[in-house]
């Protein structure tokens, strides 16, 4: 067992070619379980015997969420990664995945709030994941506004790693401070998402588009992570060569 | 503890140059030892010193108080003065001042000592630069949290709190403001130096500060309300010491980031 594969990971251009070889791999399973999901979800899934149709935001709506919080520990582990190994490419994973990151948050908001209309009548409600995903959502964009203050690129690599790793020791607690919160503030009149065994017309679709959403975030990171690599090499010579050629 | 750290630490430079010294005594005055500190005498001194400067600079003191008073006085002109709709949000009120009260004041936490350089000789000082940071938020703790707890029974006062509450309203702010110090103190260090770091400060802090600001708010309801308020009293004084064991670290790695 030999440690060159981990050491070749830290060269930015064999990183830039294996994105780019890696990439197809992920992007086109990537596809074809989204469209399966999407057409199972929407299409072949039964209507669900309370919330009817509506329910079928769920396809979307669960994937987003547990990218969310999947993003945000991909981030914390590739910046402390880079942080205790100072290996430059494991930064540039860490900054290619705070805007996807942040964007399935978003994601999962919207989605949360177009479902929340029609079930609990409002648009938002001060439910403890909802803001939990509001609060990721925030850490998300501090992590991004500090890599965007520091004008030094180390600096600004080291210190954003610093706090997405701070980050990921806070979020537990903030989300066990937010749920305790929100049991003392409101009696459990909001509807729990009480899981009765799903059929598997509902669930497998469901499943397909976890995976599919986890194998898109992974194409998209490495599409990112080849742009990042890029501009962060700019004035390199393989980046010459391999751009001419 | 110091003796027992001395003469390890003064081993190593007696080899060499004592022969010289000696030779050199003889028409020299005695030369000067200075005890090596320790990581506790050190973080006294520097405690002692954050202490002296802010007396010295007492405006900077009275900032935040005057914030955190004024933010309170915006809320019975905003909603309502009737005392019984005051007294319903005044923990909300409470906390939401002293929060931002408190990260006005993070701003001078690191910012003075970065610009005239003490931040360096801190890190290059061979002393320990965790129990420095230390010493810091401790003194920041006492020139903040400590008047902003001891201004929180006048808030109170005035937005209808009964006086029975008020100890318990005083305990709540000392203790959620050790956890806000300490939180607060690594997104100072890591927004060292940027320019106008104000809002960027708060976007980084405000999310890792949630806990602290619902469990101080719960406690300052149930001391209004006489409830019972030592459950989320522990559990800010859990944030408190969790803070305290973490929190100097990831600061003072923030702070070597920083200063690179």
């Amino acid at each position: 067992m030999t440690w060159t594969w981990f050491h070749r990971l830290a060269s930015p251009p064999y990183v830039y070619a294996l994105a780019a070889r890696l990439t197809p791999w992920f992007a086109w399973p990537a596809g074809l379980l989204i469209a399966a999901g999407l057409w199972g979800g929407l299409v072949l899934a039964p209507p669900d015997y309370q919330q009817g149709d509506g329910f079928r935001i769920i396809y979307v709506h669960a994937p987003s969420a547990w990218m969310s919080l999947m993003v945000y520990t991909t981030m914390a582990l590739a910046a402390a990664v880079g942080l205790i190994w100072r290996i430059k490419v494991a930064h540039a994973v860490a900054a290619s995945c705070a805007p996807v990151g942040a964007s399935f948050t978003f994601a999962a908001l919207v989605t949360g709030a177009l479902w929340g209309e029609p079930m609990w009548g409002t648009y938002w409600e001060w439910d403890p994941r909802l803001t939990s995903e509001l609060i990721l959502l925030f850490l998300y964009l501090g992590y991004m506004g500090l890599r965007s203050a520091l004008e030094d690129a180390t600096r600004a690599d080291r210190a954003s790693a610093l706090l997405a790793v701070v980050g990921v020791v806070n979020v537990p607690i903030i989300h066990y401070s937010v749920t305790w919160w929100n049991s003392l503030h409101q009696a459990p009149s909001v509807m729990r998402l009480s899981k009765p065994a799903m059929p598997a017309s509902m669930l497998v679709p469901l499943m397909m588009m976890l995976l599919g959403f986890t194998l898109f975030f992974a194409a998209v990171l490495l599409v990112r992570l080849r742009g990042e690599v890029l501009t962060r090499e700019r004035s390199a010579s393989w980046v010459r060569e391999a751009l001419s050629a | 503890m110091r003796s027992a750290a001395t003469p390890a630490t003064r081993a190593p430079s007696a080899l060499q140059p004592a022969a010289e010294e000696r030779a050199a005594s003889v028409d020299t005055p005695p030369v000067i030892v200075i005890h090596p500190a320790t990581p506790l005498s050190a973080a006294r001194l520097a405690l002692a010193r954050d202490l002296r400067l802010a007396f010295r600079k007492r405006g900077q003191l009275v900032q935040p108080l005057a914030f955190f008073a004024l933010v309170t006085l915006l809320f019975p002109l905003a909603v309502s003065p009737e005392m019984a709709r005051l007294r319903d949000i005044a923990p909300g009120v409470l906390w939401v001042a002293a929060l931002l009260a408190s990260l006005l004041a993070l701003e001078f936490l690191f910012r003075d000592d970065a610009h005239d350089g003490t931040l360096e000789q801190y890190a290059i000082s061979g002393q320990s630069l965790i129990s420095l940071v230390f010493a810091k938020i401790v003194a920041h703790w006492l020139l903040t949290g400590v008047p902003l707890a001891l201004m929180a029974p006048l808030a109170g006062l005035s937005l209808g709190v009964p006086v029975a509450a008020l100890p318990g309203v005083i305990l709540s702010v000392a203790v959620g403001t050790i956890a806000l110090s300490l939180i607060g103190s690594i997104g100072a260090a890591l927004t060292l130096g940027v320019k106008r770091s104000g809002a960027l400060l708060a976007l980084l802090t405000l999310p890792l500060s949630l806990p602290v600001l619902i469990f101080g708010a719960r406690a300052t309801q149930l001391a209004i309300t006489a409830g019972p308020l030592l459950a989320p009293l522990e559990l800010l004084a859990a944030l408190a010491v969790l803070g305290a064991t973490l929190a100097p670290i990831a600061a003072a790695a923030a702070l070597r980031i920083s200063l690179e």
